[in-house]
């Protein structure tokens, strides 16, 4: 935390303080020192903490009118939908505000890629992250299932029944989890119960989250060390609170545009019929944000080595930063680096994009080349080229790449021509 | 690093294309009509609704249930907007079975506004019993339970032809070009004046279609007005602030830097 000590101005607050250091905290939020590069890509962290309160809120309120029961959770849902006060509303933005938490979670994990945020000293930060998201994963899951729509339940019956591909103890561990013999009442009670528990423990690790940040402050685009608080940093408030309200408020409104005008897009039609455990879909797919796992775990013609390859696509980002071995963090002074990061990106929609058709033919054929390739983007390619790969030179701060205009080395190698023609 | 970008977005672009054509092979593109409900300020046609409801009472209801409506529905704001007296006639020209009474009995009376919409069958064994082994679905959210939406059951209910040679077709089971496998068990619900509506509309196929689509449409979502309206206050609202956030964001970072 910051070197210096505070103390508040008045008696009540030095009271106050001495027994409790809420000031100290609160003084050390406003103060922070921010590095005063951060592009917009750095905003998403405080996008994504409003997706966290506003999914907590809402869903509490819904959980007031919700029934988890198999004979009545879906007629629940069209009594918060016809009858409840504002209850459309309500739903629409959680339904809703779950797909924008994974789109801000991806912009999110795809600009610590890019800048190499994971990287020594913010290992912990990064671990923390993906922890937060395996569990963003279960959250989305399980409360896809509340609604006990055909979806809701073909897709519970799906991802719980990857648990039986564990030799020996898997039908034991199935049958455990459902609760029964099959997806049921039982279920749907177990899920509704962790569904509600698991955004408080997501909001106690975004808390560790950003503890673990402010130990060692904000990586930056350059990606370089930086004195704090210097000539390179500005406090946290105003001029970061200020820049984070702007971005949330343009996020927001993609998000308006969703819930007021689109509201059930990125769902699936099928999930209001009421589930039938005697009719299956034509298609079982996903949300859209776990269709990349999706895939991969289609493209392993073997039950259980499909669920190995899924776990392992997600548990391999927390060895990323031993993974990648280049000492430069960001991606800006790594030129092939950068030509990488955009194949992997596009991976990544590949693999999205075949995980929501059908698992076979040519859309198989492209899942699994996807899927060896996203694979060996982690464990071949990023070693080698920490090695093999010559960055360009690093700027000694930010401030000299920021007066160019932009935090590129180009234009910082610009300005010292410029300064040599002046002097 | 263009060509990448450019290789990137042909990609996308090619799986964007690959995609549409793969569902144009599969179903025919729908019929076009114009919708009422559609776009920022989008409402239901209230004539269009009610004469839905009048299709929807004299001829689907035989079959179809709608479960999660209530007959005070038909008088609230954003719907039909029937009078509350047209909406008490409607409910009690049906009968439900209340009770039991203080003697223990059932009863039957006429239906009250705070009723649901009585039923056609008292089961679903009852349904299937009845239709052949098909189960005719609940329509309360019929429109939002498949893929295409109101241009969807609009164009089902106009697509009924003869098959076309080669197909099969099982007693009971007739050709649909917009139903999924192209059998259907239900036969054409519609034909040109099948009712004669109240209003004096003439009663095409194509009318009686669009408005108990309309109706359903309604039913999928009734609150389709308010939230349309709220919306748009929403978003206008959210505009006006970021602009003015945007502009006290330039002005303290003015400070420090001129571009952010």
């Amino acid at each position: 935390m910051s070197d210096h000590e505070y103390t508040p101005s008045s008696k009540f607050g030095k009271w106050f303080n001495d027994r409790l250091p809420l000031l100290t905290l609160a003084n050390h939020l406003t103060d922070y020192p921010t590095p005063k590069n951060l592009n917009y890509w750095w905003t998403f962290g405080g996008i994504l903490t409003f997706c966290l309160i506003t999914q907590i809120v809402t869903g509490l309120v819904l959980a007031m009118h919700y029934i988890a029961h198999a004979d009545m959770a879906f007629s629940s849902v069209e009594h918060i939908m016809r009858d409840v006060n504002y209850g459309w509303l309500l739903r629409y933005v959680h339904a809703n505000g779950a797909s924008m938490f994974f789109l801000a979670v991806y912009i999110h994990i795809f600009r610590s890629l890019f800048y190499g945020s994971y990287k020594s000293p913010r290992e912990i930060i990064w671990i923390l992250g993906i922890i937060i998201y395996l569990l963003m994963m279960a959250a989305a899951f399980m409360g896809y299932v509340l609604p006990w729509g055909q979806m809701s339940f073909w897709g519970a019956t799906v991802i719980t029944n990857l648990f039986s591909a564990i030799p020996l103890v898997g039908e034991s561990i199935t049958t455990w989890l459902w609760g029964g013999y099959s997806v049921d009442n039982p279920t749907l009670t177990r899920f509704f119960t962790l569904h509600y528990l698991i955004p408080f423990l997501i909001l106690g690790l975004v808390v560790l989250h950003i503890w673990a940040l402010h130990v060692p402050g904000n990586n930056n685009p350059v990606g370089i060390d930086i004195k704090k608080p210097s000539k390179d940093t500005v406090p946290f408030h105003p001029y970061i609170v200020i820049k984070d309200a702007f971005a949330l408020l343009m996020f927001c409104i993609v998000f308006a545009l969703f819930v007021f005008y689109q509201p059930n897009i990125l769902g699936h039609a099928d999930n209001y019929i009421e589930a039938d455990p005697l009719v299956t879909p034509a298609h079982i797919v996903p949300e859209w944000y776990l269709l990349p796992f999706y895939a991969i775990l289609r493209s392993v013609p073997d039950k259980l080595m499909g669920v190995v390859a899924m776990l392992s696509a997600i548990l391999i980002l927390a060895a990323l930063p031993w993974l990648d071995t280049s000492k430069v963090r960001s991606a800006v002074f790594r030129p092939l680096f950068r030509q990488f990061y955009w194949i992997l990106v596009a991976d990544v929609l590949i693999l999205g994009y075949v995980g929501a058709m059908p698992a076979e033919g040519l859309y198989l054929l492209i899942a699994r080349v996807a899927t060896a390739y996203y694979f060996a983007h982690f464990l071949i390619i990023l070693p080698v080229l920490g090695w093999k790969e010559k960055t360009t030179p690093l700027p000694l701060s930010i401030t000299e790449p920021v007066l160019g205009g932009s935090p590129n080395f180009a234009a910082a190698r610009s300005d010292e021509k410029i300064e040599k023609t002046i002097k | 690093m263009r060509e990448l970008k450019n290789i990137f977005f042909a990609i996308i672009f090619s799986a964007i294309l690959l995609n549409s054509s793969y569902s144009a092979e599969k179903s025919p593109p729908f019929l076009e009509t114009k919708w009422t409900f559609k776009g920022l300020f989008g409402k239901f046609d209230r004539a269009s609704l009610q004469r839905g409801y009048q299709v929807y009472t004299e001829v689907c209801a035989s079959c179809h249930s709608m479960k999660y409506l209530t007959y005070r529905n038909l008088a609230e704001k954003g719907g039909p907007e029937f009078s509350e007296a047209e909406a008490k006639a409607i409910a009690a020209s049906f009968e439900v079975t209340d009770g039991p009474d203080s003697t223990g009995e059932m009863f039957v009376r006429p239906a009250k506004l705070s009723d649901k919409f009585v039923m056609p069958y008292a089961n679903e064994q009852e349904a299937k019993a009845a239709n052949g082994g098909a189960y005719p679905p609940d329509m309360s959210v019929l429109v939002k339970a498949r893929k295409g939406g109101a241009d969807y059951i609009y164009s089902l209910l106009l697509g009924y032809s003869e098959p076309p040679e080669g197909v099969e077709l099982d007693d009971g089971v007739y050709y649909n070009k917009y139903m999924y496998g192209n059998k259907i068990k239900m036969p054409a619900p519609l034909s040109d004046d099948l009712i004669e509506y109240t209003d004096g509309t003439k009663a095409t196929a194509e009318q009686m279609s669009k408005d108990v689509t309309n109706f359903l449409m309604w039913s999928a979502e009734p609150h389709l007005e308010q939230r349309h309206k709220t919306g748009f206050r929403v978003i206008a609202y959210l505009i006006i602030l970021t602009v003015l956030v945007y502009f006290t964001m330039k002005k303290i970072w003015s400070r420090v830097e001129p571009k952010i």
